[in-house]
């Protein structure tokens, strides 16, 4: 109990010393709504498991630590982000340094008038009016812990606003990297992307570190699809295997938009995503994929929820995880169906390799229905890598370790493939071929 | 000699069910084996290739003078033992290029040989595709997906000409299979045929061995082989039944 007190005491603490920090901007409008969120923060309770929403996930471990924003700005090298580009691929870049936005390392290409993709920093000191109108809108904050925390320290992010009627050809590429050494970094990324009416854009947050280090990302991500909008949205976590992160997508549907999400990660310490999307109006698409890849004593957490909240509408949601060691998956899929949303598609699905007697998977696809005209699946499997096929490709001569990576990779496969960007595609491939192939 | 069973048992879950097999397989030759429902063939197939489930309590087995039993599955293979499976097994998302490629490159890593470019990989699997009559779009489908049953076979063997065994043991590669589909699968078989290969043909009937001639026939029976002989002893089998067999347990060794 002593714990649960010094950790919210520790960062209300913080906030004064980021406060001053922020200088002139403290007499912002926006720095209300800090002010507001680390008030509310003070009334919250850190997650423990006796919470429905936390029961598998137990993430006492982060209270261990002193988290602090980094005190001096870390040098990343042009070489260091090379790592984590695709190849062939034309594409904007935004990079973040432990939070903060480096344009040195950043480069835009081919940018329709009007288009805006920078830092979320830019535009609130800028007062952007689309910042203003929609942040902060989606990601309800009353009783998630962490994302009144990140409303309270919200300084930089990824902002990107595509106006009505505009394509963003290439996709965007934002790396988050953290150089901590060994300083415990906490880092919150607040990102903002809004697609206007007919506009077309593909977002990809990449979660990168290069080290073995201790840090914790906290980070909030808000999506909105106007009508007949097209995101495509792609994140991929490749971090220390000591990191904590803790991310929340809130996603915003109107009338014909069309969105997807491909979450492809090989976890952290702890992570636990929460993905959450609502479809405000009829004839929208929703796509909710993801493939997690962990080990050791890693814990993963996907929580989504789907919001069928008006008729018409397509969801479709198909989780994977591959689990190795003494690792611990969660999923926890839920899909509401409101008494309005006549005529709902949803389908989902959540299929787990154990690829160890050690590795626990606790898996919950829930379907919630209140209408009466509905197609609705969902499902769940748990097993091992399929004794039948390996043998058959032994028998071809091919050895214990590439049969088993040849299975991996025809398991991941359907995740990866709908994802439409080929050099990502590529990518992803290689991630799956290191990993497994010894 | 190419390969030498002598007095092989094997359990399967605690039960025999091969009682003391003896065989002798040299280069050159056909053999088939043929015998009532359960009695054993596939066990037989199945223990040459390496599977797990299968316990051999007594006996040994000696390919090309080596300790067969003692082989790993893929070796085996790489040794060139390749098994045509009775029941084809499904890979989604693995397609059949993707397990050849790797399966050839393995192969040629274990003996020595540099890997296979992908152009001369590629008008391997033509040239040997046309082999059986398969289509070149079953090179680009996942590994016997959605396959009719007589595709899954034509495949088995497409598998084996890429792989250019030494031993192939085809276990019931006839059932199920139409006229047709019998005749491109025997033909393919017969093609493959040379004077360093042999091939065990695992059969319960004696339909198949209208289209491949074997040179020795044997009867298997509760696990042993019971009777042994030329082609003719496939066709008197077909007139009397396995009945005859199964009343006159004479046994004979080859």
């Amino acid at each position: 109990m002593q714990n649960k007190t010094d950790i919210k005491q520790y960062f209300i603490n913080q906030f004064n010393e980021f406060e001053k920090s922020l200088n002139g901007e403290k007499s912002s409008d926006f720095h209300k709504v800090r002010k507001d969120a680390i008030n509310r923060f003070a009334e919250l309770t850190f997650p423990n498991q006796k919470d429905e929403e936390w029961k598998y996930t137990n993430i006492s471990s982060l209270k261990k630590h002193n988290f602090s924003p980094a005190a001096v700005k870390a040098n990343v090298s042009p070489e260091t982000i090379n790592k984590f580009l695709f190849d062939k691929m034309e594409h904007s870049l935004l990079v973040f340094v432990n939070g903060e936005f480096t344009p040195e390392l950043s480069k835009l290409i081919d940018i329709p008038n009007g288009v805006v993709i920078g830092s979320l920093a830019e535009a609130l000191k800028n007062n952007n009016p689309v910042v203003k109108k929609h942040l902060g809108k989606y990601a309800e904050d009353e009783n998630y812990f962490f994302t009144t925390l990140s409303t309270a320290f919200t300084k930089d992010g990824a902002f990107i606003y595509v106006p009505d009627g505009k394509v963003v050809e290439d996709p965007i590429h934002i790396i988050f990297i953290t150089k901590s050494g060994s300083e415990k970094i906490l880092t919150q990324p607040r990102n903002l992307f809004v697609a206007g009416k007919n506009s077309q854009v593909t977002i990809i947050e990449h979660y990168v570190s290069d080290e073995d280090s201790v840090y914790f990302t906290n980070s909030v991500t808000e999506i909105v699809a106007n009508e007949n909008a097209i995101v495509d949205h792609i994140k991929l976590q490749e971090e220390s295997k000591k990191a904590f992160h803790i991310a929340r997508m809130e996603v915003d549907q109107e009338r014909n938009s069309n969105f997807s999400s491909h979450l492809i990660s090989h976890g952290a310490e702890i992570s636990r995503n929460d993905f959450n999307a609502r479809f405000n109006d009829e004839g929208s698409e929703c796509i909710l994929n993801g493939l997690f890849m962990i080990g050791d004593e890693q814990l993963f957490d996907a929580h989504t929820m789907i919001d069928h909240a008006k008729p018409h509408c397509n969801s479709h949601e198909h989780y994977k995880g591959i689990l190795q060691d003494k690792s611990k998956g969660v999923f926890n899929g839920k899909v509401m169906v409101r008494q309005d949303a006549q005529k709902t598609n949803a389908f989902q699905e959540n299929n787990t390799i154990l690829l160890s007697d050690d590795a626990v998977m606790n898996t919950k696809p829930q379907l919630e229905i209140f209408a009466d005209d509905v197609k609705c699946s969902h499902g769940a499997t748990i097993g091992k890598l399929n004794d039948e096929a390996k043998f058959y490709l032994k028998s071809r001569g091919i050895g214990e370790e590439s049969a088993t990576a040849i299975l991996i990779h025809a398991f991941a496969s359907d995740v990866i493939t709908s994802i439409k960007i080929p050099a990502l595609r590529d990518y992803l491939e290689e991630i799956i071929s290191k990993r497994f192939n010894g | 000699m190419l390969l030498e069973i002598k007095n092989l048992h094997a359990n399967v879950e605690g039960t025999e069910i091969l009682k003391g097999i003896n065989l002798k397989v040299n280069a050159g030759e056909v053999h088939a084996i043929m015998g009532p429902n359960g009695s054993g063939k596939s066990t037989l197939a199945s223990v040459l290739a390496g599977k797990e489930e299968y316990e051999v309590t007594q006996g040994e087995v000696l390919y090309n003078g080596k300790n067969l039993l003692e082989l790993s599955t893929e070796d085996r293979a790489r040794e060139g033992v390749f098994l045509a499976f009775q029941y084809p097994v499904e890979i989604p998302g693995v397609s059949n290029t993707n397990l050849l490629k790797t399966a050839v490159n393995e192969i040629r890593k274990y003996r020595g040989e540099e890997e296979l470019d992908s152009m001369d990989f590629l008008s391997l699997l033509k040239e040997k595709s046309k082999l059986v009559e398969l289509d070149s779009k079953f090179l680009s489908r996942a590994v016997n997906e959605g396959f009719s049953g007589g595709e899954k076979k034509r495949n088995e063997i497409f598998q084996m000409a890429v792989l250019n065994p030494t031993l192939a043991i085809l276990d019931e590669t006839d059932s199920g299979l139409d006229i047709d589909a019998l005749r491109i699968v025997a033909n393919g078989v017969n093609k493959l045929k040379t004077k360093e290969n042999a091939t065990i043909v695992v059969t319960h009937y004696q339909r198949l061995l209208d289209y491949i001639i074997p040179d020795y026939v044997h009867v298997l029976y509760k696990g042993k082989i019971v009777k042994s002989g030329g082609k003719e002893l496939a066709i008197e089998l077909e007139e009397k039944g396995y009945d005859w067999v199964k009343s006159d347990k004479a046994e004979a060794v080859v």
